[in-house]
């Protein structure tokens, strides 16, 4: 095995797995190796605690009562807006929404903005390598509004073809939305590049940062995108709270998402005016627990630094690569120059099914099948994959662990 | 190990498929779907009489969903349709529920180990689901698992 560089040595593991009690079990009496974090992050001690601290002793509905519990609430829901304008580099927690998570962020500019801005016969990118998330609200806006879905292919390794993506832009675009990392091959595209070049058309751009925002820092202003979504459950937060980001100038000209409590400023039967940024597009009571929760999560993530989980996970991901690169007829499934810590791989001979329930009495977990992303899957020729996608909290014993179970898998079918 | 789910006679019939190929002069044809795998199942049956005279299947799947689609043809051969159906829910009650395992399932008792697996459950059942298709001659659309 490769030797451990500083970043894997400077980066105190075994401290940081002490946070998550849930990789202190066993799992059919082996210990656990939890690496299907592109499905959901493990959460640490301090969201679990936020959470049960709310409902314990701050539990109350938020931005109406002027009682007590009600401000707490209030006050401690709102500051996980400050925390994300810091952890995304918002200009303004006004233009951060609350949502359920990346979907319905997604659902959301689809919904709101498609509707009121998309023609017949205008057109919207999106890549090959989307999420079912960042394909179907488009397909169904555009079926409705009788408007186009142009693709950027991919090429071998799984990295956007940008001289393609060029020549899809015209004057009939619209919008380009793109995932920042895929959650199926680990490629990290080139975002900034694409948004650059979809604003040079005059197009919108709207980001699906769901398996880009736990893994790298991300800047919404520099990247320049006009939308960007992630979910609170990929980022060690609970599920249920995802943040929408969109420039202000664009929410303010959008109508509401979803009518109701909150969204409104004053309602008579007649006329009813909204509510100010960003309570236009927050109908009804939300997740207040789960807002809490992931205040507390990214407090977390920021106090351990996304640089230094970055580094980390890359030094894992080449420890990953050579480890699995090992084994007889293992094919990596995606191997862009610019990736995620994601290992996506078929084994010759043995179904990616097989090998997750062969896995999982090791202790081992790992996700199978098309990863909601049957185009990239059609892209390989393969009904699914084996991925094994990892965190800060993972180590290289870890990755061994894996190494060897699929050792035991090759041999049960040799 | 997982020797409870992968027995030797899952493992062979996996390698070793029986009765996997196509069938030109099948008169009763239908295909299977899982959409959580992405397997799929062509099955070809010969029925004479409402007996099946001879069946086959091909398609791409998992050990345990080509091994029963295997060991599915195997118990088939000169059944009447309503004892194909019978040993169906027979099999999907294996599968199922903790009913205690009885010998006219023969060979197919194997797979009672899938019990313990819930989300492997409809990797088992892809061919038989396919077959109930087949026998009542609802050709076209695919089955689905889901």
């Amino acid at each position: 095995m490769s030797t451990l560089t500083s970043a894997v040595t400077a980066f105190d593991v075994d401290r940081i797995r002490e946070d998550f009690p849930v990789l202190k079990q066993k799992i059919h009496g082996k210990p656990l190796v939890y690496l299907d974090n592109a499905a959901t992050s493990q959460k640490p001690q301090s969201v679990i605690d936020a959470i049960v601290k709310f409902y314990t002793v701050d539990c109350a509905n938020i931005h109406r009562g002027v009682h007590e519990l009600s401000q707490r609430s209030t006050a401690a829901y709102e500051e996980t807006r400050a925390k994300t304008k810091r952890f995304l580099n918002a200009r303004s927690k006004s233009e951060l929404i609350f949502v359920r998570g990346t979907t319905e962020g997604i659902n959301l500019v689809t919904f709101s903005w498609g509707r009121t801005n998309i023609r017949e016969g205008d057109e919207i990118v999106i890549a090959g390598l989307e999420h079912h998330s960042n394909i179907v609200p488009w397909q169904i806006l555009c079926e409705d509004k009788g408007a186009k879905l142009r693709i950027i292919p991919i090429d071998d390794r799984g990295e956007l073809i940008l001289e393609e993506y060029q020549k899809l832009l015209g004057p009939r675009t619209r919008m380009v939305a793109v995932g920042h990392v895929s959650n199926a091959l680990g490629t990290i595209n080139p975002v900034r590049q694409i948004v650059e070049m979809a604003h040079g058309v005059g197009a919108l751009t709207l980001v699906d940062g769901a398996q880009a925002v736990p893994h790298m820092k991300v800047d919404v202003q520099a990247l320049d995108a006009d939308f960007y979504a992630f979910s609170g459950h990929k980022v060690c937060g609970p599920t249920g709270i995802g943040v929408l980001y969109g420039k202000a100038r664009l929410l303010n000209a959008m109508p509401p998402y979803q009518g109701g409590g909150d969204m409104i400023r004053t309602v008579t039967f007649e006329k009813t005016t909204y509510n100010d940024l960003p309570y236009k597009f927050e109908a009804g009571t939300p997740d207040i627990a789960g807002g809490i929760g992931l205040g507390a999560a990214l407090d977390y993530l920021m106090h351990l630094g996304m640089d230094k989980i970055a580094a980390y996970e890359h030094e894992l991901l080449l420890y990953g690569t050579e480890a699995l690169s090992h084994i007889p007829g293992l094919r990596m499934i995606g191997t862009a120059r610019e990736k995620a810590a994601v290992l996506s791989f078929v084994i010759e001979g043995i179904h990616p099914h097989d090998i997750g329930t062969l896995l999982d009495r090791q202790g081992i977990a790992v996700r199978t099948g098309h990863h909601c992303a049957q185009p990239v899957m059609d892209r390989y020729q393969v009904p699914a994959t084996t991925r094994a996608s990892l965190a800060f909290y993972n180590t290289t014993a870890e990755i061994d662990a894996l190494a060897d179970g699929l050792k035991k898998v090759k041999e049960i079918f040799s | 190990m997982v020797h409870d789910l992968y027995q030797e006679t899952i493992l062979d019939h996996s390698k070793r498929p029986r009765n996997c190929h196509p069938m030109e002069d099948a008169n009763r044809r239908a295909e299977g779907y899982n959409p959580l795998c992405g397997d799929k199942l062509k099955l070809y049956l010969k029925m004479e009489n409402d007996v099946v005279k001879d069946v086959s299947f091909e398609g791409s799947g998992c050990a345990i969903s080509t091994a029963s689609a295997s060991l599915m043809t195997e118990s088939l051969k000169g059944k009447s349709k309503p004892e194909a159906l019978k040993l169906l829910e027979k099999f999907h009650d294996l599968l199922t529920t903790d009913s205690p395992v009885t010998q006219e399932l023969g060979k197919l008792v194997v797979f009672c180990g899938v019990r313990d697996y819930p989300a492997r459950v409809k990797c088992a059942t892809l061919a038989w689901h396919t077959l109930k298709s087949a026998l009542n001659g609802a050709d076209e659309e695919p089955v689905s698992t889901e």
